[in-house]
């Protein structure tokens, strides 16, 4: 299972697994995709290219999903799922994705989402595999 | 399992203990409390008490249930020079607030032309994802919007002068620098001044069912039968990405390390950094006065066409996520303390400056509103509540049931049921998002009120029915 919902009094939370950490970032977009369009198949016919930097991998997931998040609210982007890189630089991790998607017109179920959190937040290695655990605020 | 003490009747305690500062308060009942014990709410109200420089105790309101950072219904105040300010303690939408409005129409008059009103109200206000307002800003404009809020809307010609008496800080929060907050920020809300988004935001017709206090419902100008409209939402994307930018430039600055939850991430009050947040935040907030306002100009317009005699007044708007600089007695002596109130609501008693002088003989308006299609309750704020509460009360009836669960306990066909027995009509954008806002997610609004009555944080004046929601 690449990512599940999991129960929260008020917010969205769910957890994420992958083989590696890059598929942490990708299966979270299919989770946000799913959530945003209540289910719905969303098309692909829109990208959004963009980098984004953490300080840790925390850091990069919530920039991540905020960016998200951003092109939902100022470009009317609907995701559906993404191709990301992940690459240390220095003192930080930079991360490059191509997001596709469509245009939140040609839904008519949709849920929008405020922002990434760091609560409950975790990403770790787990007998060789990644899980990854997010609550967005709704 | 976490320590808690019953203290009195609708008090409870957890005592000072490990890293917390100060003692942490939980205003319940003994029904709420077993509610409140099922999520993280506890375990998030005992960290706010560890946060550096917090006065007296931290307090969770009866509405409260588990957050990010505080939970939702968390108030602590905090000393200038060693405290702190957090933008977790605020919440992502800065000033999402409640707004009531009243009409001189009465019930039967309404419920003459309801469908009509609704569907005129549903096409004039923006809900929902992806459908931007009418209004299109200038860059200089939106500058212009953040540092004045409602003036703006004043001299552009969407508010009267008696609206803005109205309103929490005159809708214009003063320390607002538009500079302070990013272009990012300004993008995500540019399209979207006017709207009222998704999630538990609403726009409900209400009528006055019944009144408490005869004598304070007239200086609020209430009057039983007649029509009240009440809007609920903040400051959209610009202000969650606000909070966004500064709990990355904190992190940054001040770090991470020794925080209970990553999400408590803070700035001490006087850092600059701090300094910045606060004018963003306050610009913010301006932005969430504007917003409501430029909904109830098309409130007013939409009413006019079908109503051309309706008078639509301003009764209060409260906000329920922010953090202010506002005076208390502590241990005898009077000082300005940072009250941070995440999912609280202002509640002044009588002879403050801050409220409107209209109402300063009865105490501020204080607005609950219920769940979608449940009652929702006016009250005033009280004296006790600046000795008890830093002069805070509940925001709303509070959540109980996870969004997921909502939607898969709740069908469809029992919703439309429940709505149409209590006689309400809707308009929604998403059906899924009306059922995780069903009223049996929501904790029981009457309980809500009756234990913040009962302790006196503020008094029953009014309750009122709701007629129809409009919903993104």
């Amino acid at each position: 299972m690449k990512y599940k919902f999991l129960e929260h009094t008020a917010d969205m939370k769910f957890v994420v697994h992958g083989k590696d950490l890059k598929a942490i970032f990708e299966n979270s977009v299919l989770a946000l995709s799913e959530y945003i369009s209540q289910g719905e198949k969303v098309e692909k016919g829109v990208t959004k290219r963009f980098k984004i930097f953490g300080r840790d991998y925390e850091e990069l997931l919530y920039n991540f999903i905020d960016e998200i998040i951003y092109f939902l609210d100022a470009e009317n982007f609907v995701p559906s799922n993404a191709k990301v890189k992940l690459e240390n630089k220095n003192d930080k991790v930079e991360l490059r994705a191509i997001v596709f998607g469509d245009h939140a017109k040609n839904y008519k179920n949709l849920e929008s989402a405020k922002s990434a959190t760091y609560s409950e937040m975790y990403i770790k290695k787990k007998m060789g595999k990644w899980e990854a655990q997010v609550v967005v605020d709704i | 399992m976490i320590e808690l003490k019953k203290i009195s009747k609708n008090v409870y305690e957890i005592p000072k203990q490990g890293k917390m500062l100060v003692p942490s308060v939980i205003l319940a009942s003994e029904k709420l409390i077993e509610k409140i014990k099922q999520d993280k709410t506890l375990e998030q109200a005992k960290n706010i008490s560890m946060l550096p420089g917090i006065v007296e105790k931290s307090i969770t309101m009866p509405d409260a249930h588990q957050g990010y950072g505080f939970p939702i219904g968390g108030v602590a105040a905090f000393d200038l020079k060693k405290g702190i300010i957090s933008p977790g303690g605020v919440g992502y939408d800065i000033n999402c607030g409640v707004r009531l409005l009243k009409t001189n129409l009465t019930k039967k008059e309404f419920l003459e032309k309801r469908e009509k009103i609704l569907d005129e109200l549903y096409k004039n206000i923006p809900s929902g994802v992806g459908v931007g307002g009418e209004l299109k800003i200038s860059e200089k404009e939106m500058n212009e919007l953040l540092e004045q809020g409602v003036e703006w809307t004043l001299k552009k010609g969407f508010a009267t002068k008696d609206d803005i008496e109205k309103i929490e800080d005159k809708g214009c929060i003063k320390n607002a620098d538009a500079k302070k907050v990013s272009q990012k920020a300004k993008a995500r809300g540019k399209n979207q001044l006017g709207t009222i988004g998704s999630g538990n935001h609403f726009l409900e017709v209400q009528y006055v069912d019944e009144i408490f206090d005869k004598k304070t419902a007239e200086v609020f100008g209430l009057k039983k039968d007649e029509i009240t409209i009440l809007i609920h939402t903040g400051s959209r994307g610009l202000g969650h990405q606000t909070a966004s930018d500064y709990i990355h430039k904190m992190e940054k600055e001040f770090g991470i390390e020794n925080l209970p939850d990553r999400e408590l991430v803070y700035a001490p009050l006087e850092s600059q950094l701090a300094q910045d947040y606060v004018q963003a935040m306050n610009a913010s907030a301006n932005f969430a006065f504007a917003n409501r306002q430029i909904i109830t100009y098309n409130i007013r317009k939409s009413f006019e066409k079908f109503f051309p005699k309706s008078k639509i007044k301003l009764v209060y708007d409260v906000t329920h996520n922010i953090a202010k600089f506002e005076p208390f007695k502590i241990n005898g002596k009077k000082i300005e303390l940072c009250v941070h109130r995440k999912g609280a609501t202002r509640a002044f008693g009588k002879g403050r400056k801050e409220i409107p002088e209209e109402y300063r003989k009865v105490g501020q308006p204080v607005l609950i509103p219920g769940s979608m299609g449940t009652a929702s309750y006016v009250l005033k704020g009280t004296k006790e509540a600046e000795e008890f509460s830093f002069a805070s009360t509940a925001h709303g009836a509070g959540r109980l049931m996870s969004r997921t669960r909502a939607k898969e306990e709740i069908t469809e066909s029992s919703l439309k049921k429940e709505l149409e027995e209590s006689n309400v009509k809707f308009r929604a954008g998403s059906i899924k998002g009306m059922l995780e806002e069903a009223p049996r997610a929501y904790k029981d609004i009457e309980e809500v009120v009756r234990i913040v009555d009962e302790l006196g944080i503020s008094k029953k004046v009014a309750r009122l029915r709701p007629l129809m929601v409009v919903k993104g």
